[in-house]
This record gives structure tokens, sequence and C-alpha cells, in this order.
């Protein structure tokens, strides 16, 4: 390998300081002794324990997992079948429309959307909280879910279903013995981005939260109105370790899989 | 043709009181406005390895297709053993394919992948293991049950698809290109193998090809198709020997045409002979036709160059033609010399190379005479 440059090593670490520094400074003071965000007065992990106590906001975690476990399942499965439907139907006329209308939520803003969720749910009379935001989650995440899924099947050899069609199966047990099987990797990785635009969402979820149910983004951010707190901190910092450990442990699995994959190779060329 | 055959022949389409296993009635197929196959009919008997031979695009694949299911004609019928399948979705079919790709299931191992279509018949659970293991044993893949499909070559995956479609014993087994994928050593002999599997189970194949030597190889008769249309449906030695037009004649093998009109026979000749004017100056071409087209229409007379002698000195035969050699093929067993009969029409002959190369005693630009007898070659009208 060659020798490192100075000209990438400078740029190397202006692109990470540029990527990380704002969150090592949330860190750092998180573990602040003081109440004053912006002065250090030496190292404290009170914080953490006094979000412990915090009713409020261990309510609204509760709250944002809930919302993303839900959201995302449902919009796993509407966003496959979208995938699925939009992938085999074949040519037909207004195709182009009906696969645009199912991406548009993508580049909609995000306050447009909220904004009609929640004139939709006065209309039809629903009270707003968990469930609504659940929908209101759904909707949006769907469309990712679908494109991911749609990336997937579009090279998917279709041969694989008239051989299950031909030995047998109806057309649903084709799909779920040998498509379902097949693509599963893109679906769950769906499944995973769909959560994380759920954890994220703060825009959405306002418009469509009600005051029995508040997610964590709307509660830091409704906090942060009255003053950054340290426990605040403390709180991004816990979220910035577990999407971090998230990410370690799916790539661990990858590489193992890949790893038990490539040793399948050996053993059967042996 | 009509005589009846000794029993040891198989040849079901000779008997008219044979029920064919398939027949295709009329069948028309349109895409849009493409049409793929056109009021087209065809008898396909019990246990015939039947070859639909094609270039890309003739409507060989959507014929196949059309049998297991995945798509239906747009006018006509299929009768499948009695029954119109026209409207039997795939998965109650008695039919089974082997798809060209294989379409082995990736996520399931060589076991499962052959099991899968007994798990979804009414075959009792505790005979379905004995049915893999005999289709294993049948296709020489017993060591491999237990991996999946990427960790075994390319003709054991061919072999694995050729299990898992002949498992639930279908009455018609249909193979679409299924050696496409193999080199051509392994090809040969699987071919053999085919044929064999073939004859020990007793199934009707029905296959697709493009490769006319694969066809003329495996098959009990071929079917030679163009534009949606059959061109001709015979045995192999048939299409060979008596192609019904040009075009069969020109698609299988080597061909020589030659064109000329029909001269007026003499009082008293051979009512089954021929004769064609090819060229102002030279004899006609003497040859012979159950029923010899009228005269004066045009034909093309149409020989197979290893049925063409190449000879230094003149000699005795119905038809001889003196020529220049022009290029020589040289293809180890044989030599084809290409021989200038006239200005601009060149006339193939095929010799044996029964010396070594270095003794051969015809060579470029020598002065050769080509010869056949009278029934040696085709009158094709057009």
């Amino acid at each position: 390998m060659r020798r490192f440059s100075w000209f990438n090593a400078t740029s190397l670490t202006f692109g990470f300081a540029f990527l990380y520094l704002p969150m090592l400074i949330l860190i750092i003071y998180s573990f602040n002794e003081s109440r004053l965000v912006t002065v250090w007065a030496g190292f404290s992990t009170k914080w953490y324990g006094e979000l412990w106590q915090n009713d409020a906001f261990l309510d609204a975690a509760w709250v944002t997992i809930k919302v993303a476990f839900w959201s995302s399942t449902l919009a796993t499965v509407l966003g496959t079948m979208a995938a699925y439907a939009m992938v085999r139907a074949g040519r037909f006329k207004g195709r182009g429309l009906f696969s645009g209308m199912i991406y548009a939520p993508l580049v909609m803003p995000e306050v447009i959307t909220g904004l009609s969720l929640l004139l939709f749910f006065i209309a039809i009379g629903l009270d707003r909280g968990v469930f609504t935001i659940v929908l209101a989650h759904t909707t949006f995440a769907m469309c990712y879910v679908s494109v991911v899924v749609t990336s997937r099947l579009v090279s998917f050899d279709q041969s694989l279903e008239e051989a299950a069609l031909d030995l047998g199966c109806t057309p649903f047990d084709a799909f779920r013995s040998v498509t379902l099987p097949i693509i599963m990797p893109a679906v769950i990785s769906g499944w995973l981005l769909a959560f994380t635009l759920s954890l994220d969402d703060l825009v959405i979820a306002s418009f469509t939260a009600g005051p029995s149910a508040t997610t964590l983004p709307i509660k830091i951010f409704s906090a942060v109105r009255l003053g950054v707190t340290p426990e605040i901190n403390a709180l991004s910092t816990i979220m910035i370790g577990i999407v971090t450990l998230g990410v370690i442990t799916a790539s661990l699995i990858t590489r193992a899989t890949a790893k038990k994959a490539a040793a399948d190779e050996r053993a059967a060329a042996g | 043709m009509a005589q009846p055959r000794p029993d040891a022949v198989f040849a079901p389409w000779d008997d008219p009181a044979e029920v064919p296993l398939i027949q295709f009635k009329n069948v028309t197929k349109r895409f849009g406005d493409f049409t793929a196959i056109e009021d087209l009919t065809l008898d396909i008997y019990a246990k015939e390895f039947f070859a639909l031979l094609g270039p890309s695009g003739c409507g060989k694949t959507t014929l196949m297709r059309m049998l297991a299911g995945f798509e239906k004609p747009t006018e006509g019928s299929i009768i499948l053993d009695g029954v119109d399948i026209g409207p039997v979705p795939p998965n109650e079919r008695p039919v089974n394919m082997m798809f060209q790709s294989y379409a082995l299931f990736p996520h399931l191992t060589v076991w499962e992948n052959i099991a899968f279509g007994l798990k979804r018949s009414d075959m009792p659970k505790d005979q379905i293991g004995d049915r893999v293991e005999r289709m294993l044993k049948l296709t020489q893949l017993g060591k491999f049950a237990k991996r999946k499909p990427h960790q075994i070559s390319g003709g054991q995956r061919q072999r694995v698809a050729l299990a898992r479609s002949l498992a639930k014993a279908p009455k018609l087994l249909l193979l679409d290109e299924p050696l496409g994928a193999l080199d051509k050593k392994l090809r040969h002999e699987t071919q053999f193998e085919l044929m064999d599997i073939q004859e020990s189970t007793g199934t009707t194949f029905v296959i697709v090809t493009h490769d006319q030597e694969e066809a003329m190889t495996v098959a009990s008769r071929v079917a030679v198709m163009v534009d949606g249309n059959l061109a001709q449906v015979a045995t192999p030695d048939q299409i060979y020997e008596a192609p019904t037009s040009a075009y069969v004649a020109d698609f299988i093998g080597d061909v020589n045409l030659i064109e000329g009109t029909v001269e007026v026979q003499p009082k008293g000749a051979d009512p089954t002979s021929v004769a064609i004017k090819w060229s102002p100056t030279e004899d006609p071409i003497k040859a012979t036709a159950d029923t010899p087209p009228p005269a004066a229409s045009t034909v093309q007379f149409a020989i197979r160059p290893e049925k063409v002698a190449i000879s230094a000195e003149k000699p005795e035969a119905a038809n001889v033609m003196e020529g220049k050699i022009l290029d020589i093929a040289y293809l180890g067993n044989i030599s084809t010399y290409h021989v200038e009969v006239a200005p601009g029409l060149i006339v193939k002959a095929q010799a044996t190379n029964t010396r070594r190369i270095s003794r051969r005693n015809l060579t470029w630009e020598d002065h050769v005479y080509l010869s056949w007898t009278d029934t040696a070659g085709v009158v094709l009208s057009e």
C-alpha cells in the first residue's frame, strides 16, 4: 500500500472532525458536573442517574420504541406488497403514475405530509395518540421499504417463482416459500431503515401526536427550548450509544454470515 | 409411410389408431400486435422425445410455456391426455419443466430442492424420502444431497434441475434449452444421459433447442419452426434426407441449393424422374421425386455436400459437373471442397480424409469433376 500523504491525512482529519466533533462535544458535556452546559466543572455521571428518575423522558422513550416497532413492521408488510405488485404487474396503462405515487412521499416536504395527516385524522374524528403516530410513520416509511425491496425484486430471477408454480405451489405458497426467503435480507434492511426513520422523526410526529403520547424527539425538542440541560446531553449520548451498538451488531452479523458462506463453499469444494 | 411397421420401431405418429398425448388445435398466441404462434396444429405422442427446433424468436419457447401453463393461447385449444388444459393453472398440470437457468432454489439444499414438488403433492410423507433418494441415484447426485446449489458445479446443477422436474413423475417433461449452459464435451455426454433417463422413466419429453445437432441426437421427432409456424415435423433422418422446403434444408446442416426450371420429360420416361435446367449451356440435373413438379416451374435442387463425390478423372454417374477448386476447408476427419461449376455458382463436396493430408491429390485451382446419383438430392418446389 502507498504511504499516506499529508494531503490525505489532513482531509481525513477535517472530514471526520466535521462529522463527529459536534457529537463528541455533546458526549463530553454529558459527563459535566455543572448544570451550565458551556462551563466544565469536572467529571460526573450524575445526569445519567437523574435521567433514570425522569419519568417524562422514560415514558417518551417507551412511546418512541413502540411507535418505531409497529410502524416499521406495518410499513415493511405494506411496502413489500407494493413493491411486489409493482414489479410483477408488468406493463399496464398508468404504471408510471402508480409507481410515482408510491415514491412521491419520499420527496414531499415533511411539513406537508404532517399537516395533511393531521387534517385527515381530524376529519375522520380519530383521537390523536400512539395509534395516529404509528399510522403516520407507516405511510412515509413504506415508500422507503418499497424502494429497498423493489431494487432487490428487479434482479430476482422470475423463473424461480415459475419453477415453484410448476412444482405445485399456489401463487401465495410460491411467494412464501421461495420469493420471501430469498428477498429476506432486503426486507430486513427495509425494516431497519423504517425503524430508524421513525425513531428520529420530529416533524410528522409533532403534527400527529396528541397530549397522551409524546415521542422522544418531541420531548427533547421542547425541553431544549427551555434551555439545554446536561440531562438531554446524557439522553442523546445514550441514543448515540444505542445506534452505534446497532450498526456494529448488524455489520458483525453480516460478516459472520459471509464467513459461514465462505466456509460452506470450502467444505463443498473439499 | 403408411404401411405397418415392425413392433420394434417406435413410430406412434404413423399409427392412425394411436391417440396423441398432446394436441395443439389451431393454436394462436398473440402478444399485443405480435403474433408468436399462428394457427398451429400439432400432435405429440406418449413416450416421445420431441424437439422444437428453430432460431430465436420463432415461437418455440412460447409453445413450451403454453404447455407449462405460463401462457394461455389466444385462440385454439391444447389437449393433454384428453383434457383441455387451457384453463388449468401451472400448479395443477401433470407437467413439469426444467428451466433454462435451472431455477434451483438457492436457499434450499439439493435434497430439499428435489423434495420441493413432492411435499406439495398428495404423496405420503414417509414415501418422499425414498423418492428423493431414487432421483438422487438416477442422476448420480447422492454425495451432494446436503449441498446448496452454489456449492456444486454447472453440470451437477443441471442434473439437480432434471431430478427435481422428474421427481413428481409428470406425464410430460418440458426441457427449455437444458444443455445450453454446459460446455461442448459435457453437453454431448449429457445428451446421451438424457436419452437414457427418458427411456428408463418412460416419460414424454418435449425439448426446446436452437442447436440442430442436439435436436437430431436426442429426438424421436423434430419440429422445425419459423416465424410462429411449423416448417416441417418429421423424424431426424427425414428432416435431413427429405426436407420439404429450402428453409428446412438450409437450417439443418450444410446444403447446396441450385435453382432451375423443370424440363418437359420425353414420352415413356420414368414418371418419377425430373430433369432440372439450371444453366443454358450445361446438361440438366437428373433427379427423382414422388410427385414431380409441373414442367417449366421453378424449383430448388438441394443436395448435401457429403453426397457429392469429387474426383480428378471424369466418372460415370447420372450427374457430372466440371469445375475448379476455389477453397478447401480441412476439418481433420473430412474436408469440404468449394468448387466453382459455373460463374458464381459454387457447389460444396465433402470427402473423408482416408489418406494423410500430405498425400492428398486434390488442391487449390485443380480442375475436378463432381458427381452424384439421380436419387442423392431433393427437388423442392417454391
